[in-house]
């Protein structure tokens, strides 16, 4: 394991995830349902190789490795990766593989495009709590929950698109049905809203006590994603928010979310620190 | 005694292809005829195996015999056991040889052959027929081989080709419908508004995919009775079928009204009681039942007569371009189970013919 760098462990998981993705390309391409079970091998293969990176990663900096924007969307993607493999099973839901190989491979994949991402990482601060890493990895989980929701709730529009507009054959023939992603999408929206309600009680205890150490801009940002995810889950349950619209409004929070963590990254008062290459290289 | 000959295997038979019903409702064999005919050709002389597959829209011989005349021998005792002209016969049979016989058998098991295209039914009943074979004795190597690979080779083009995909029944494609809304149907509510014959079919093809609660509103509440106590399910009368609406998942219109029995305004009061959980209304009526504007509301899925004869279509059209396809590869199976046959280990011995 050693003998690797934590960025050749990323690209092996990315090609996994890419590989995953062309697979089921290929087979909706062709009209066929492609194999669960190398679907699943793919997804298996790429979460171990970049849970090997990421410790790596992790091991480097003496912390979760969510020190920069490269390693945010590494750890947003494993978080859903991870939470796919938990509940795919369960829920088998048909071609939630599929759009989990698509979400995974396109965050690795651009993550370790753009250099610039993992050219500085922030220092960690000397003393600090490990619950303010154990507050900020289970934000980003949250984040991994979320981007699963914005999957599901893509699958949920394009099935109800095709029932409407009875496009019913091919790529469509293969989508859950509406009341199992409707489901699915309640309790991936319960779980999100949880987790990051539990991420930002952590937070905010660690805050009390220094307020200087967070910048006001990301209390800003956080806390309207967290608002905004526990109004949508709050009217979901009263009835009023719900169907297509609930389905539209995950997909936007998720995409405002993966742009809040560039404005956060940015944000930071904490020591940045040019990386070494040889750390990582 | 004559020469040694080479057995045949043969299929000889009528279908729905060239047999219209009145006759193949005289060619069929019961269960209790199937035993009587059977025991009569395990004395005919020179029939080494065979086995018989007897469906409402075929009834067909496999076999392997000594010679022609044996296969010949077999036709003319099935006519006199039926009652049927054997000239009549000849100008309706289906017959093959060798690699026709197994090409015929594994089309017919895959459902290339059938009223049906692409049905799957009928590999359950050629396993049926295979089976019953085996419990009287009546398959040897032969044909024990011919059978457990057309099994096989039936499973291989249904996954490898698309000859099974879709419904092509206007009921089934509404049960595929409502699968893609609900999932499982075993806990929707349906209910079939009007109790005609297309809604008591459609009602059918839900309960045989899972559905077992079911409703009954009809303008003559002896009528809706009658049909929900064939159905297993429960009748109401027809107007209180507004109210409860919002009650039912799915429902079934199929009423002779001439006008729109089930119009926007009913359609939005139950929405208003169950926004979360969608609606599937199936109008299978002409005139229409349900007032087509509904189509646009959210969470209601609309469908009528015309669109599920559409997607029938469609899928009819798909499955049949895929016969080609699938033909070819049985052809190339029919191939290599005939060298395994004709191979040292399995070609049975010759035997003299019968005198």
């Amino acid at each position: 394991m050693s003998s690797l760098s934590d960025r050749t462990w990323l690209w092996i998981a990315a090609a996994f995830y890419l590989a995953g993705f062309l697979l089921g390309t290929v087979a909706l391409l062709r009209e066929r349902r492609h194999s669960r079970t190398w679907m699943y091998i793919f997804i298996w293969a790429g979460f171990v190789f970049q849970t090997c990176g990421l410790a790596l990663r992790g091991k480097a900096v003496h912390g979760c490795p969510i020190s920069n924007l490269f390693e945010l969307f590494q750890f947003t993607a494993w978080s859903a990766t991870s939470l796919y493999l938990v509940i795919g099973p369960t829920f088998r839901l048909s071609l939630l593989g599929y759009f989990n190989a698509c979400l995974s491979a396109t965050l690795t994949c651009v993550s370790l495009l753009v250099p610039v991402w993992d050219s500085i990482h922030r220092a960690r601060i000397p003393g600090s709590s490990p619950w303010i890493e154990f507050h900020a990895a289970l934000a980003l989980f949250s984040y991994g929950v979320f981007g699963l929701l914005a999957l599901t709730s893509i699958m949920y529009l394009l099935q109800v698109f095709s029932l409407k507009r009875q496009h019913l054959r091919g790529f469509f023939s293969f989508l859950p049905s509406i009341v199992d992603l409707d489901h699915i999408n309640l309790r991936l929206l319960t779980a999100g809203a949880v987790l990051m309600t539990a991420a930002l009680s952590v937070g905010y205890v660690h805050w009390v006590h220094d307020r200087d150490s967070v910048p006001a801009i990301k209390i800003l940002i956080t806390g309207s994603i967290w608002a905004a995810y526990a109004v949508a889950l709050i009217l979901r349950l009263r009835g009023i928010l719900l169907t297509k619209r609930l389905a539209w409004t995950c997909i936007v929070l998720f995409v405002a979310a993966l742009f809040s963590l560039g404005i956060i990254e940015s944000s930071r008062k904490t020591p940045i620190t040019v990386r070494a290459a040889a750390t990582h290289e | 005694m004559s020469e040694p000959m080479s057995p045949t295997l043969f299929t000889l038979g009528a279908s729905h292809h060239t047999t219209p019903i009145e006759l193949r409702e005289k060619l069929a064999l019961t269960a209790d005829k199937m035993n009587a005919f059977c025991d009569r050709l395990s004395h005919l002389a020179g029939l080494r195996e065979y086995a018989v597959l007897s469906t409402c829209n075929r009834v067909e011989f496999y076999g392997l015999a000594d010679t022609a005349e044996t296969v010949e021998q077999l036709q003319h005792e099935f006519c006199a056991f039926q009652g049927f002209s054997d000239a009549e016969f000849l100008s309706i049979r289906r017959h093959a040889l060798n690699r026709d016989a197994i090409q015929h058998l594994l089309e017919v098991s895959s459902g290339l052959n059938s009223q049906m295209l692409g049905e799957t039914e009928i590999l359950g009943q050629v396993k049926d027929a295979y089976a019953a074979a085996q419990m009287r004795h009546s398959v040897g190597p032969v044909l024990n081989r011919v059978f457990q690979k057309t099994f096989q080779y039936a499973k291989h083009v249904r996954t490898h080709t698309a000859i099974t995909e879709g419904q092509i029944s206007v009921a089934n494609v509404a049960v595929d419908l409502a699968t893609k809304i609900f999932g499982e149907l075993a806990k929707g509510q349906i209910l079939l508004l009007g109790a005609g014959e297309i809604g008591d079919k459609t009602a059918k093809a839900f309960q045989s995919r899972g559905a077992r609660s079911l409703t009954v509103a009809s303008r003559r509440l002896e009528r809706a009775s009658e049909l929900a106590n064939a159905l297993g399910a429960v009748a109401i009368p027809f107007e209180q079928w507004p109210a409860r609406l919002s009650d039912f998942d799915i429902v079934v219109c199929s009423t002779a009204a001439p006008e729109t029995v089930m119009k926007l305004a009913d359609i939005r009061a139950a929405m208003k009681k169950r926004p979360a959980r969608p609606m599937f209304l199936i109008d299978l009526a002409l005139p229409r039942d349900v007032d087509p504007a509904a189509a646009d509301e959210g969470n209601i899925f609309l469908y009528n007569l015309d669109d599920l004869a559409k997607i029938a279509e469609e899928n009819l059209a798909a499955r049949t371009s895929e016969v080609k396809r699938a033909r070819e590869i049985l052809q190339e199976k029919t191939e290599a189970l005939w060298k395994q046959i004709t191979g040292t280990r399995l070609a049975p011995p010759a035997k003299p013919a019968s005198t």
